[in-house]
């Protein structure tokens, strides 16, 4: 089956955004944090993950800077953006209205 | 400010590619380090975590590289990142950059020459303010059906001042003058011209100022410059004005000095003096010696002028009946410059485009097949998210690389071919001199070179974006689309097919040329020595001197050592505007002005005939016995007895000059000799007439030398016998005559010779095309053709499989190209001679030399095919 790339990318840098959301962050952080708020279902691909973070910080949605992280080791720290926040609730409310409608048909 | 860092970050990044991968392997390995740790709680042996950790955090150096790619942001990280990245690709491929590039810097650079001379013939603005409004206003002769001829003076004037729809008229007449100086006498072309020729052109002097209308009907002697003349004869001395110059033995006077760039009648005018009115020439209606160019009003068409002009020839004609027969006709001037030229220029703009279509059709089928290759590389990009558009992007951003590199290469090579092209080119193409490499040369270059670049790099970029990721990796990348298969084959199908329309284009040329080459002129041009000869001044003003001085010439040269003889014409071969007149023959009425026919005037020494070779039909050709007091007596061609005496000897009947009742001497019709090509190879032969020299007109001659080895040698001799004879005559153009004949083929050898290199090139570069893809299609189906050979398939059949389908193509191309040839042979008509656009022969041979060049082109894949060896074959993968 031929897979829709953008909607995959949508979907993982919905999550992504969200976790940020919550406060800066670095990228093993967010793939710990992802696992562990899906009840350990969603476990993102180090290979898609960084992709989709450059991918973001390109397009201003997250920002990015070197910190200390909790061990006292050198990483990279992510921060949603303003144009972030929008972006996160702008495909919240898309992805509602889409599960909402799937349900709706699935329970008729 | 958060953007400002982004922005400031991404500048560097594409500076400091280091720094950035540095700065994400450290993130990856920061990762890889949790991860290692977090595994190890949960239970795994260290050595294992890393492992895994490794393993997860994995292909970190592909990583690097998409995480690279996917923070390259705008435009120019972008772009710059993907000419990194695509000189990289090309430098790891030597051999197919190479080829690609010498393939383009030919299509380029064959392009850039050829359009350097579009542009600068037929394109670039004329020289003068006027240059848009003038028309020459021509005579459409119908005497000697010649629609370019001369105007009299008077019927000049008549249109100068009857006309509505000029805002000036001027005549001019090109002409030799003696110029006698420091050093030696020098024949310089320059121009009889009336007042006004200057203001019509809408050109000013430089220095001084040109003469006034008064002064021309004064017959003033007064002389203006060219630039070049007076920067070679006087070093550009701004005295010179005022000064007094000997000029075929007349005190002028110079009073002006004319910009470099009017460069009119033509580039090599030395001079402009007002027109002549030696024997009345102002005054006589069939004194025809004058060419017409004029400034139209703003807005008027040409059509408008002509027929503007007709009404006043209809009212010329009214006034004077004996005007019958002398139409008019305008032609714009640039049009008049470039006309000629025009079709040639157009059918090599074609010629080089088809080359640079096959070169794109070439270079594309090398990366279609190179894709095939890389087809991995991008399913794998794609797969960590650098987008399709993305890809194909960096895809078409290498072609445009390759093709600016091409582009630069063929920019060389174009610069070349253009030197060679002015080095090679007859002296008769317009504007020659000023072509060269400019601006919109360069502009055209890039462009093409860009357009180059999107054309074939489209191919293989939409190959690719067609590629499912998935698919390619896990197959193992053998990368066979479909797509890319019809792609390649459809543009080996389009290249044979254009160079199949080059290849019959360039064997009509040579057709043509050999036809040519092949007519017979009636005239031995071989081992003779050609020079015009000028005897003017008081001395040859009467013809009993002139008579003597060649009379002497011929005996002193005939005489030796290595020459079998000598003689003089007034000019063996003709312009299409001879010097002419009508004539009438005793016993049969005038022609009327409808019917009446002129012929040419010329005199010859009486060995002549013998020494060009010419035969002699009827009667005899001149002796001893025609003098200046014996009976005049005149020798007619072939074409004009059987013209005026329909198959009875005309030997012994009279003609004379102008009409029965003119005060010309009746002469007495002594000889017919053989029709000789005088006015080249493409116009008819018309009726001519001979005088013996003893009894002619000519002040200025040609003299012919018939030597027995290199006729160049005796010009020493023949230069010292004429400076004894009269010091004060310069010897002009001294040349083997051979070398005037090919001057007259100069155009048609160098079209020929350029359409016959493009048409080789474009079919060299259409069998590598067909080479390319069949050895491409043996390699990917090794494994099928070795399974074919282990169950028992034989080498002919094998052979024959590979073979059909290569033929099957250039089948294919050949079938169009020749339908495409037929239907654009229009287009050659004008550039062929004696050869129709679908000449059998012709369509016939490049059959034939398209099929033996497919069959070897497939010969080495075929072969290849034959030699694969089964078992290894099918192991191979």
């Amino acid at each position: 089956m031929r897979t829709n790339a953008d909607q995959l990318h949508g979907t993982l840098d919905m999550l992504v955004l969200k976790v940020l959301a919550s406060g800066p962050m670095h990228g093993y952080g967010i793939s710990v944090r992802l696992h562990a708020l899906s009840a350990e279902v969603l476990s993102v691909e180090e290979g898609s993950l960084y992709p989709a973070l450059y991918r973001m910080e390109q397009r201003g949605w997250i920002d990015s800077a070197w910190g200390l992280s909790d061990n006292n080791r050198r990483a990279r720290f992510y921060e949603l953006t303003r144009l972030g926040r929008k972006q996160l609730e702008a495909e919240t409310a898309s992805w509602r209205r889409l599960t909402g409608a799937v349900g709706l048909v699935l329970e008729a | 400010m958060g953007w400002m860092r982004v922005i400031r970050d991404r500048w560097r990044g594409t500076r400091d590619r280091e720094r950035v991968t540095a700065e994400i392997r450290a993130e990856l390995a920061h990762h890889e380090d949790q991860l290692a740790s977090q595994l190890e709680r949960g239970g795994l042996p260290p050595v294992e975590a890393r492992h895994e950790a490794r393993r997860r955090v994995g292909q970190r150096a592909l990583l690097q590289d998409a995480g690279y790619d996917v923070r390259g942001g705008g435009g120019l990280e972008i772009f710059v990142q993907d000419v990194r990245y695509g000189l990289r690709s090309l430098r790891g491929a030597p051999g197919f950059t190479l080829v690609a590039t010498l393939t383009l810097a030919l299509g380029i650079g064959a392009n850039t020459a050829i359009y350097s001379v579009a542009s600068g013939v037929l394109m670039r603005p004329l020289p003068f303010w006027n240059g848009e409004r003038l028309a020459m206003v021509w005579m459409d002769n119908a005497r000697i059906s010649v629609r370019e001829d001369w105007h009299s003076y008077p019927n000049y004037a008549n249109y100068r001042d009857w006309n509505t729809t000029f805002d000036g008229l001027a005549v001019f007449n090109q002409q030799n003058w003696t110029f006698t100086g420091d050093g030696d006498p020098e024949r310089l072309p320059g121009a009889h011209c009336s007042a006004n020729l200057f203001e019509v052109l809408g050109a000013a002097p430089v220095l001084g100022r040109t003469f006034t209308t008064a002064e021309e009907l004064a017959n003033a002697r007064v002389v203006v410059l060219s630039y070049g003349l007076w920067q070679r004869r006087f070093g550009g001395r701004r005295d010179v004005v005022n000064e007094t110059i000997q000029m075929s033995g007349r005190d002028m006077q110079v009073i002006g000095v004319m910009p470099a760039s009017f460069a009119f009648p033509s580039a090599d005018t030395g001079f402009w003096v007002p027109t002549t009115n030696v024997e009345g020439a102002r005054a006589g209606r069939n004194s025809i010696w004058l060419q017409v160019v004029g400034v139209r009003k703003p807005g008027v068409s040409v059509a408008q002028t002509q027929a503007d002009l007709e009404r006043v020839n209809a009212s010329i004609l009214a006034e004077f009946p004996n005007q019958k027969g002398y139409g008019v006709h305008v032609v714009d001037y640039h049009e008049q410059i470039v006309g000629n030229v025009r079709p040639a220029i157009v059918v090599l703009l074609g010629a080089v485009a088809c080359v640079l279509l096959i070169a794109c059709a070439n270079v594309a089928n090398l990366l279609l097949a190179r894709a095939s290759v890389r087809e991995r590389e991008f399913a794998l990009r794609a797969a960590i998210g650098a987008g399709r558009a993305r890809i194909v992007r960096q895809l078409l951003t290498e072609s445009v690389l390759l093709a600016v590199i091409g582009g630069l290469a063929g920019l060389g090579l174009g610069w070349l071919g253009l030197n060679a092209l002015i080095a090679l080119a007859p002296a008769g193409l317009p504007r020659i001199e000023s072509l060269a490499i400019d601006r919109g040369v360069l502009a055209f270059t890039a462009g093409l070179s860009l357009v180059t670049g999107l054309l074939f790099g489209l191919a293989p970029a939409l190959q690719t974006a067609q590629t499912e990721p998935g698919h390619s990796l896990k197959d193992g990348g053998r990368g066979v689309t479909g797509l890319g298969r019809i792609l390649r084959r459809g543009l080996v199908v389009a290249e044979i097919a254009l160079a199949v329309v080059l290849l019959v284009g360039a064997g009509l040329m040579l057709r043509s040329f050999a036809a040519m080459q092949r007519v017979d002129l009636g005239l031995r041009t071989d081992r003779v020595l050609s020079t015009r000869l000028a005897l003017l001044g008081p001395r040859y003003q009467d013809g009993a001197p002139r008579a003597e001085f060649y009379e002497r010439l011929v005996q002193r040269v005939g005489a030796l050592r290595g020459v079998e003889g000598a003689a003089t014409i007034g000019s063996i071969f003709l312009s299409a505007t001879p010097n002419s007149t009508n004539f009438s023959i005793e016993g049969r009425q005038d022609f009327t002005p409808e019917e009446s026919v002129e012929v040419p005037v010329d005199s010859v020494t009486p060995g002549y005939f013998k020494v060009m070779g010419v035969r002699l039909l009827d009667g005899r050709f001149f002796d001893h016995t025609d003098t200046i007091s014996s009976p005049p007596s005149v020798i007619i061609n072939q074409t004009m007895a059987r013209q005026f005496f329909e198959g009875v000897s005309p030997i012994g009947r009279r003609m004379k000059y102008g009409a029965l009742a003119s005060q010309a001497p009746w002469m007495t019709i002594v000889g017919v000799v053989a029709d000789t090509r005088r006015t080249g190879y493409e116009s008819a032969v018309r009726p001519e007439t001979y005088l013996p020299m003893s009894q002619g007109q000519d002040s200025v001659s040609t003299l012919v030398v018939r030597t027995t080895g290199d006729p160049m040698a005796v010009l020493p001799s023949v230069r010292s016998i004429v400076r004894e004879l009269d010091s004060s005559v310069p010897l002009q153009a001294p040349r083997p005559l051979d070398a005037v004949v090919a001057e007259m083929m100069a155009d048609r050898r160098l079209n020929t010779t350029l359409l016959v290199v493009f048409a080789v090139i474009a079919a060299v570069l259409a069998a590598v095309g067909i080479y390319g893809v069949m050895a491409y299609a043996v390699a990917q189906r090794t494994r099928e053709l070795g399974v074919r050979l282990a169950l028992g398939a034989s080498i002919r059949n094998v052979l024959g499989l590979v073979l059909l389908e290569g033929m099957g193509l250039a089948a294919m191309g050949l079938g169009i190209g020749l339908a495409a040839a037929l239907a654009l042979g229009g287009a050659m008509t004008r550039l062929l001679y004696q050869v129709p656009a679908t000449d059998p022969l012709t369509l016939v041979a490049i059959a034939g030399v398209t099929v033996v060049a497919a069959v070897l082109a497939c010969a080495l894949p075929a072969a290849r095919a034959i030699r694969v060896d089964p078992v290894i074959a099918l192991r191979g993968e």
